[in-house]
This record gives structure tokens, C-alpha cells and sequence, in this order.
């Protein structure tokens, strides 16, 4: 049967026209949902023999034979998170490029988030603050000062050039 | 408390970590399999191909599991201290001859002398995906009860020998 | 000989190098009265160090050039048989020859701001050019006690062991001296940063004469990112252009926080105000390149990039990350309480605006240097190993944009001191609803609808359409003429934003990738381009052998090219090369590249086809010629140092 269908596929192919005598190329991989599969979970997964790199762009030994693992895997009808757990179990956290969410990744995780709520709380206290010691600060200002000051300011705002 | 002094203050913190850091190794992932029960199978023999070998012969027993294979050159490094280390008889050796072919092994051994009480065939590497292997030669340390108890990633020196696994295989023989 | 004569050199340059980092800045702290003939020296030595470290970079080109295998830095990367460009450019293919070309960068960079200050106090100068010239001492003792890349090999070596074939292509010759001079480049806004800690006088002016420095460096590290994500583009034969690997990211911070520091020093020398924040920035962007660099070649963490570790160069560049780093952190602790405030603005003004842009590119860098060194944080805590990657990245760093893309069209319409934030959107209304219909309507074309894809074509239409607004207004109001280079330069790179995040978003969703089996005269289709494989043949280029795959492109049956990816294995290296061949468009990317011979006659071939994937970098040069034109600004050409001194003088402090 396998070796009738490109065959027939020509055949078909032939009656189209403009089609010359060109075939369509098969795809490398046998199954081809089941490649893209095993692609997006080997991309969340580091290739431990190599430098930097995911499983799914390496071409070292190792990574060949996981990926076949994973792809094998997928055939028996496992779940993603159950191919997951599958290497965490063999190769710990390490090989998840995506760490899981636990306590020693909360900084992580959270860290970011955190961050920018810091960022802007204090970036909001920060200028109603400044503001403020900005008016004592003129308030203590004598006149003529003020006055100066205004001058070289009002004079930057407007965008003059001096 | 001056607070312009907090950039500082983290930036002593970030150099303490950094300097740690020179003296680690990155590369040395501690497998979650140790404590855990020695992943089971059941392979040919390298010498006798018709026989097989499971880790549960070997129940009652401390033993240390080798994964070599006659590319690794590497292998080569620490073959000489576990071949002292048979000759011994402390702990007998197993070897996984991982994604390796069998004459290759078989001359491997000859050449350099066999250390191992028998080696097992992993000629496609499945067991060697069980036990996590990434970087061969490997040391297992496993247990009467068949509990993995350490693991040495990279060839075995004298000094790891010494300072870890015989100490380990005494304690565990009791 | 000439080695040694370059070896010689470095050691001269050292020592003009420590003239150069104190006695002009004794000399400026006694004052004029005393310290004038010291302060008179920062010049003469500056370009004492440049010419001789010059002389020591062409002696290393000379040993290349001249194949000369008895240095064992040559002998490591180069080989008789590699093309001239690449032994030229091999010069910093490796760890020691890098060192010396970031030397090389410093000390132009040095010499420049020696030629181009002559409007600026001498004292200034002085503090300016002693400060880089410290900076110069503790590279050059790097380069000369641990990363020696004279060194002779003896007996000498045959022949060299070649240059890793993967840097074996034009993006070595361009990107390392782009990004470079782009990292390199931020010494100059620290220096100028320190010495104005050093001087006490941090005001506007400081702002001004830094500003154009900052931006020129930050041009060329845009420009060297981009041309280093290129590279990996088309060289590593699947058409990944971002990986976040640590290497990566650590010339990523510098450019998220020069990017900041950009923004605030524009505030500093408008307002005056931020005073503290924008000189934070400063020694921050710099001291993130210091950070990349002992990154990168202290082994800490695993990188494709690593160059081969040695401890000891670790704890040295450690040690100097140290002492400059947290010399000038502690200066600043000194310094800054004592800093004026500069003038009053309202919550809603285009200062605030950008003090949340601010904000926001400085929290995008923590994240990314949180998740960099993550793995290494909870090691050295002893709490396991983890690896932080990409998913992670994409997951943090993209929501932390779109504020900050959201902003943009909104802070070049606010006004100084106090904006109507109502006014503003009003103004946007436009721009806004056709950004929507663009965002609609994208998604509709390509047949696929998706929400992130919308979101992204969004974004990038209101920053486009925020700048348009900008520019239809004052087209309006008759002025565009009269409008300053560095207003167009802003809003040119505001549109290389735009451009960057458009080519970003439609790529990553309307890609299409096949991986086939093909044997002479098979065709694949992708993307409504055809290709027809003819067949693959032997090639011979200087020091490799190749396999050339030749495969016939059409489109509506109409051929239009025969595309010739290759795979190549390098005489001197195990490794097999893949070198995919690519046909650019405005609009999309076709993309091949060889895999391995499955059969007979029949090859594994991966075709793509990337629609707009060329914005991403196109993005990126418009926002370098952004930098550019905004430096070709009058304002910034020689004025007299009084004229700026007298604005600031007068500031509240």
C-alpha cells in the first residue's frame, strides 16, 4: 500500500495541469502531528550534553535519542505533562527550560512582577514627594531669585535654544 | 540609613553571589534519581549475549553500576583506578556498555583490562535514558535494598574513590 | 619580533594608561591654580595610549596576516588555509584578541572625546579622560597578566588549529566591532557620569555634553545586536533569530538600560531634573557591559557564546567589576544626597511619562538579568540546578513591553512641566482607530485570526501612527522645517520600534516551516512559493568541502531563482556546517536550508518561508539612524562650555 500511494499521488498529479512531472516531496518525519509535537515539547527542554540549547535544535547523540523517546511517547499516547514528568524524573529540574512554579522559584516568577509594582509605587510617592519639597524650596526663595530662576527656566521650556 | 547607598548594597550582594559562582560548575546536574529505587530492566550480557542481567539480581548486595563505552575517551581516565579498585574485591563492579557495539566493547576490554564482575549491553541507550545519563563515564552507588545512594557524573579519580565512594560502600555494607 | 614589539606596546600603554587615570585627576581636584599643568597631561596621554595600543592591535593583525604559528594565540584560531578576511577578522575570533579589540575600542573611544571637547572646561576633560584612562589600566593589566595575546609557542606550530568554523563568515567582521564599540561605548557616559560626581557639579550641562556620546554608543550597540541576531539567523540553519542565551541577554541589559538612560538624560538636560537617577543609569549601563563581559568569559554560566574558561581571569575581571563598579556606586552614595532637584512638574507631564518609561526598561532589564542569573543565584544557595530559557523569557519580558509601547505614542504629545492627558488622546484619536483597523484587518489577510497577532500589529500601528500624528501636526502648523534633527532622530527611531514589533509579531505567527524528504525533481510548497529540488553536488571552497544543494524557486509557476544551500565540513573540524540559503524580501523571507542525505539521491531538505522576518532588523537600523541623526543636531556641535555653564548655574539646588 505504502509504496502504491506515491504512485497513485503521481498519477493524480499528472492529470493537473502544469504539473509536469514533479512530485510532491514527502515529509522527512512519519507522522507528521506527532513530529509537531514532539517539537514543541523538546523546545521547552534543554539538551544536557550541550552548551546552550534546546532538545529540538541539536544534533548531538543524546538529543537524538531523547527526541525519539519523546516522539515514541507520543505513539503510546501520552500526555504532554506525563513526557514532562518523564524527564524531570531522569534529569531534574535542570533539563525544563521552563522552570516549575515552586518555592525556590517564586523570586523568579513573581520577582519581575514585583518589581514593576515597586517601580511605580515609589515612582508615585517619589514625585508627589518631589513636588512638594520643590514648592518649599521655591517658597524660600526670595523674590528676585524666583524671578531668576523662572527666566532661565521659562526660557528652556519654550523650547528657545540660548 | 542613606538611601542612595542601596545600589551599593546590592551590587556587594550580586559580587558575593558571582564569586560563588567562579567555583561552581554549571554543568554538573545532581540527579533527582538518588534515594530513589534503581530504575528496573533486563538486558543481555556483553560477554554472553544469551544471558541476561536485571538489577534485582543483585538484592542483598551493594554494588556500583559503570557506564563506559569504548568512545568515550574519558573512560580511558578512570579505567586504570577501577581496575585496581576489582582487584580489590571491596564492591564489584557492573559495567552499562551504553550505545556501543559489541566487537568494539569486547576489544575495548581486552586492551585495557575488565574491571567488571559482567557487563550488560545497552547498544540503543534506553536504560541509559532510565538512569539519566548525559555524559558518560558514569558511577552508580546502589544499595542492598536497590536504592540509588550516589552518583558521579564524569570519570572516577582517586580522590572522589577515596573521599566518597568507599566510605559510602562500607556504611552501606554493614 | 613584531609580537614582542606589540607585547612591548601593551606594556607602554599600561603605564601611559596609569599617568593618564591620576595625575589629571589630582590635577583637577588641586584646581586650576595648582593643578594645571597636570590637568594639561589627560590629552598628550590619551593619545600616547590610543596610538600604542593601535600599534600593539596591528602587530596581532601583522601575526595573522603573516600566518605567524609560533604565537599560541594565532596558532589557536587561525590556519594557513583560511581566507585573508577571516584571518584579519580572526584577530578577535577568540578570547585574548577580543580583549585587545574591546582595548582597541576603548582607547578610540578615549581619543575621541580628547579631539572633541575642546568646548568643554579643562577640568571636565580632565576627570573625563582620567576616569577612562583607570578603566584602561585595569583592562590592559587583564590583557597583559592573564589574556597575553602575544604569547609564543615553542617550538611553532605547523600549522594553526583554524578558526571555529562557525565564525568562519562575514557576521564575524561587523558585529563584534559594532557591539563593541556599542558596549565600550557607554565608558564614555560613565566617565562623564563620575567626573561629574567627582566635580560636584551635576547639572544640565553634564547632561548635554554626555548626551550625544550616549547616543552614538548606544547606536552601535542597536546596530551590533542586530547584526549578531542576523548572524544566528541565516548561520545556524533554522531561522531563529533570539535565543536568550545569557550571552545574548548580557548585551541585552546594557541596551535596555542605555535605552533608559537615553530617555532621562534627555529630561536631565531639558529640566534639570533626575539629576541622581540619570547618572545611576549611567554607571548602571556600563557596569552591566563590565557585567556581560566577566559573563562571558568567566564560565559562570553555559553559554553557546563561552569562550574557553580559565579561573583565574574569572576572579580577575571579577575583582575589577569590584573595584569600579563599587568605586563609583560608593561615589554616588557620597554625592548624591547633596544633588538639586531641578524644576517642578505635574503628575501628568511628559517628565513623568518618561520617568515610567524609565520604570518600565529598567524593571524589562532586572527581569532578564534576574532570569540570567537565576540558575546560578540558587546554585551557589545550594538549592538545586535549574535552567532558565526562553519559554521563561517570552513569558516575563513581553507583557513588561507593552506598557512601555503603549507610552510611547503618548510622551512625545504630552507637554513639558504639565500635560492634559485628555488633550492627548483626543489628538490620538485617530491614530488610534487606525490601529484598530489595521489590527483587524492583518490577521483577516493572512486567513488566521489570533488575538496575540492583533495585539501585536496593534501596538506596532499606534507607536507608527503616534509619530505620524507628531509629524501631520506639525506639517500643519507649517514648522517641520524648523523642527530639530533630534526630534526627527526620536521619532525615526520610535518608528524602527514600530517596524521591529511588527516584523516580530507577524513572523512568529504567519511562519511556515516544512521538513521533506527530496529526491531530484520533488517539490515542496510553502507559503505559495514552490521549490523543486534539481539536486545536490560536490564544491571545494579554501578550507572546506561542501555538498551544494540547488533547488529551483517559483511562484504562481513562474521561476524566479535557484537557491543553493549548502553543508559544509571544515578540514580542520569534525563539525559539519549548514549554510542556508535565503531569498530577502521587503515582505518575506525564503528560507532553505540542507539537512542530511537520506537515501541514494534523495536529501532531507527544511524550507521556510518567514514573512517579514527582515523588519526585525530593518527596525533595528531605523532606530540606530535615529541615534544617528539625533547626534547630527546643532545643539551639539562645539559651543562654548560658558554658554551651557550659565543655564545651570542658576538652577534651584
Amino acid at each position: 500500500m505504502k509504496r502504491i500511494l506515491p504512485f497513485a499521488f503521481l498519477a493524480l498529479l499528472a492529470l493537473l495541469p502544469g504539473a509536469a512531472s514533479a512530485r510532491e516531496a514527502a515529509p522527512t518525519a512519519q507522522d507528521v502531528v506527532v513530529e509537531k509535537r514532539m517539537v514543541a515539547i523538546s523546545e521547552e527542554l534543554r539538551c544536557l550534553v550541550c552548551q546552550n540549547e534546546s532538545l529540538s535544535g541539536s544534533q548531538a547523540d543524546l538529543a537524538k535519542d531523547l527526541r525519539r523517546e519523546i516522539r515514541e511517547q507520543i505513539q503510546e499516547g501520552r500526555s504532554d505533562q506525563e513526557i514532562l514528568d518523564f524527564m524531570v524524573g531522569r534529569y531534574g529540574d535542570f533539563v525544563r527550560y521552563r522552570p516549575p512554579l515552586k518555592g525556590t522559584t517564586l523570586m523568579l516568577w513573581f520577582g519581575p512582577f514585583a518589581l514593576l509594582l515597586v517601580g511605580v509605587v515609589v515612582l508615585v510617592t517619589y514625585l508627589r514627594r518631589r513636588n512638594r519639597r520643590v514648592a518649599e524650596t521655591r517658597a524660600a526663595l526670595s523674590p528676585e531669585e524666583q524671578q531668576k530662576i523662572d527666566a532661565l527656566l521659562g526660557r528652556n521650556d519654550a523650547g528657545q535654544k540660548p | 540609613m542613606n538611601r542612595f547607598l542601596l545600589p551599593l548594597g546590592i551590587f556587594i550582594v550580586l559580587v558575593a553571589f558571582l564569586a560563588v559562582g567562579l567555583n561552581l560548575n554549571p554543568r554538573e546536574v545532581p540527579s533527582p534519581l538518588i534515594g530513589k529505587p534503581a530504575p528496573a530492566f533486563e538486558l543481555p550480557q556483553l560477554h554472553k549475549p544469551e544471558l541476561t542481567f536485571a538489577p534485582k539480581d543483585m538484592q542483598g548486595k551493594v554494588w556500583l553500576l559503570n557506564v563506559w563505552a569504548s568512545w568515550c575517551v574519558s573512560c580511558r581516565q578512570e579505567h586504570p583506578i577501577l581496575v585496581e579498585l576489582a582487584r580489590t574485591g571491596t564492591v564489584p563492579i557492573y559495567g552499562l556498555n551504553y550505545k556501543d557495539g559489541r566487537a568494539d566493547a569486547l576489544r575495548w576490554l581486552k586492551q585495557y583490562g575488565d574491571p567488571y564482575a559482567l557487563s550488560i549491553a545497552d547498544a540503543e541507550g534506553r536504560v541509559g535514558i532510565d538512569y539519566g545519563v548525559y555524559g558518560v563515564p558514569e558511577t552508580y552507588v546502589i544499595d542492598k535494598a536497590g536504592v540509588i545512594r550516589f552518583k558521579q557524573i564524569g570519570p572516577v579519580t582517586q580522590d572522589v574513590l577515596e573521599a566518597k565512594i568507599l566510605p559510602l560502600v562500607m556504611e552501606l555494607s554493614k | 619580533m613584531i609580537p614582542e614589539l606589540g607585547h612591548f606596546a601593551l606594556i607602554l600603554a599600561l603605564l601611559v594608561s596609569l599617568v593618564q587615570g591620576t595625575l589629571p585627576l589630582i590635577g583637577a581636584h588641586r584646581g586650576n591654580s595648582g593643578g594645571r599643568a597636570w590637568i594639561a597631561l589627560a590629552r598628550p596621554a590619551a593619545r600616547t595610549q590610543f596610538l600604542l595600543v593601535v600599534f600593539a592591535f596591528a602587530c596581532l593583525t601583522w601575526a595573522f596576516v603573516a600566518n605567524d604559528f609560533s604565537v599560541v594565540y594565532v596558532a589557536q584560531h587561525s590556519n594557513s588555509r583560511l581566507p585573508l578576511e577571516y584571518r584579519l577578522a580572526g584577530v578577535w575570533g577568540g578570547h585574548e584578541g577580543s580583549l585587545l579589540l574591546w582595548m582597541l575600542m576603548l582607547s578610540g573611544w578615549t581619543v575621541a572625546v580628547s579631539l572633541l571637547s575642546r568646548h568643554l572646561p579643562d577640568a571636565m576633560t580632565a576627570r573625563v579622560l582620567g576616569v577612562l584612562g583607570l578603566i584602561a589600566v585595569g583592562f590592559l593589566a587583564f590583557i597583559l597578566f592573564t589574556s597575553n595575546p602575544f604569547e609564543r609557542l615553542l617550538p611553532a606550530a605547523e600549522d594553526g588549529r583554524d578558526l571555529n568554523p562557525l565564525l568562519q563568515d562575514p557576521g564575524l567582521i561587523f558585529h563584534p566591532p559594532m557591539l563593541y564599540m556599542g558596549y565600550v561605548g557607554f565608558s564614555i557616559a560613565f566617565a562623564f557620569a563620575i567626573a561629574a560626581l567627582l566635580s560636584g557639579q551635576l547639572d544640565a550641562a553634564w547632561a548635554r555634553w554626555s548626551r550625544p556620546w550616549t547616543t552614538t554608543a548606544w547606536a552601535f550597540l542597536t546596530l551590533g545586536i542586530a547584526l549578531g541576531s542576523w548572524w544566528a539567523y541565516y548561520e545556524l540553519g533554522w531561522g531563529g533569530w533570539w535565543f536568550w542565551d545569557p550571552v545574548e541577554n548580557a548585551s541585552f541589559l546594557p541596551w535596555l538600560v542605555g535605552t533608559a538612560l537615553i530617555h532621562s538624560l534627555a529630561v536631565t538636560e531639558k529640566r534639570g531634573c533626575f539629576k541622581n537617577w540619570t547618572v545611576l543609569l549611567a554607571i548602571a549601563a556600563f557596569s552591566l557591559s563590565l557585567l556581560g563581559t566577566f559573563l562571558v568569559r568567566s564560565g559562570v554560566l553555559t553559554s553557546v557564546h563561552a569562550f574557553a574558561t580559565d579561573p583565574r581571569r574569572g576572579i580577575f575581571i571579577l575583582i575589577l567589576l569590584a573595584i569600579v563598579i563599587g568605586a563609583s556606586l560608593f561615589l554616588f552614595a557620597l554625592r548624591a544626597p547633596k544633588v538639586g532637584l531641578g524644576g517642578s512638574f505635574g503628575l501628568v507631564s511628559r517628565e513623568s511619562l518618561l520617568l515610567m518609561n524609565n520604570v518600565l526598561l529598567v524593571v524589562a532589564a532586572g527581569s532578564v538579568l534576574l532570569g540570567t542569573l537565576y540558575p546560578l543565584l540558587i546554585d551557589a544557595l545550594g538549592m538545586g540546578k535549574l535552567s532558565v530559557g526562553p519559554p521563561y523569557f517570552n513569558a516575563v519580558f513581553v507583557p513588561l513591553m507593552v506598557p512601555l509601547l503603549v507610552l510611547m505614542s503618548l510622551g512625545p504629545l504630552a507637554r513639558w512641566k504639565h500635560a492634559d492627558m485628555a488633550a492627548v488622546l483626543r489628538r490620538l484619536t485617530f491614530a488610534l482607530a487606525a490601529a484598530i483597523a489595521i489590527a483587524i484587518a492583518v490577521p483577516l489577510i493572512y486567513g488566521k485570526w489570533s488575538t496575540l497577532t492583533a495585539m501585536g500589529v496593534l501596538l506596532a500601528a499606534w507607536v507608527a501612527g503616534g509619530s505620524a500624528v507628531a509629524i501631520i501636526e506639525r506639517l500643519r502648523a507649517g514648522g517641520l522645517g524648523a523642527q530639530p534633527l533630534h526630534w526627527w532622530g526620536m521619532h525615526l527611531a520610535h518608528v524602527g520600534v514600530a517596524v521591529f514589533v511588527l516584523g516580530v509579531t507577524l513572523v512568529s505567527s504567519y511562519q511556515e516551516e516544512k521538513d521533506v524528504r527530496m529526491e531530484p525533481d520533488d517539490t515542496v510548497s510553502v507559503g505559495g512559493y514552490s521549490f523543486r529540488f534539481i539536486g545536490v553536488r560536490e564544491a571545494t571552497g579554501p578550507n572546506y568541502r561542501a555538498m551544494v544543494g540547488e533547488l529551483e524557486l517559483s511562484r504562481d509557476g513562474k521561476v524566479l531563482r535557484t537557491m543553493k544551500p549548502e553543508k559544509r565540513a571544515y578540514l580542520t573540524s569534525a563539525m559539519p556546517m549548514t549554510e542556508a540559503a535565503i531569498d530577502t524580501g521587503l515582505l518575506r523571507d525564503v528560507y532553505v536550508s540542507l539537512g542530511e542525505p537520506v537515501g541514494e539521491r534523495a536529501w532531507s531538505v527544511r524550507v521556510y518561508y518567514k514573512p517579514f522576518v527582515d523588519w526585525i532588523w530593518g527596525g533595528c537600523l531605523l532606530m540606530a539612524l535615529g541615534g544617528i541623526v539625533a547626534i547630527s543636531d546643532r545643539r551639539y556641535r562645539m559651543k562654548k562650555a560658558a554658554a551651557s555653564a550659565a543655564i545651570v548655574q542658576g538652577a534651584p539646588a
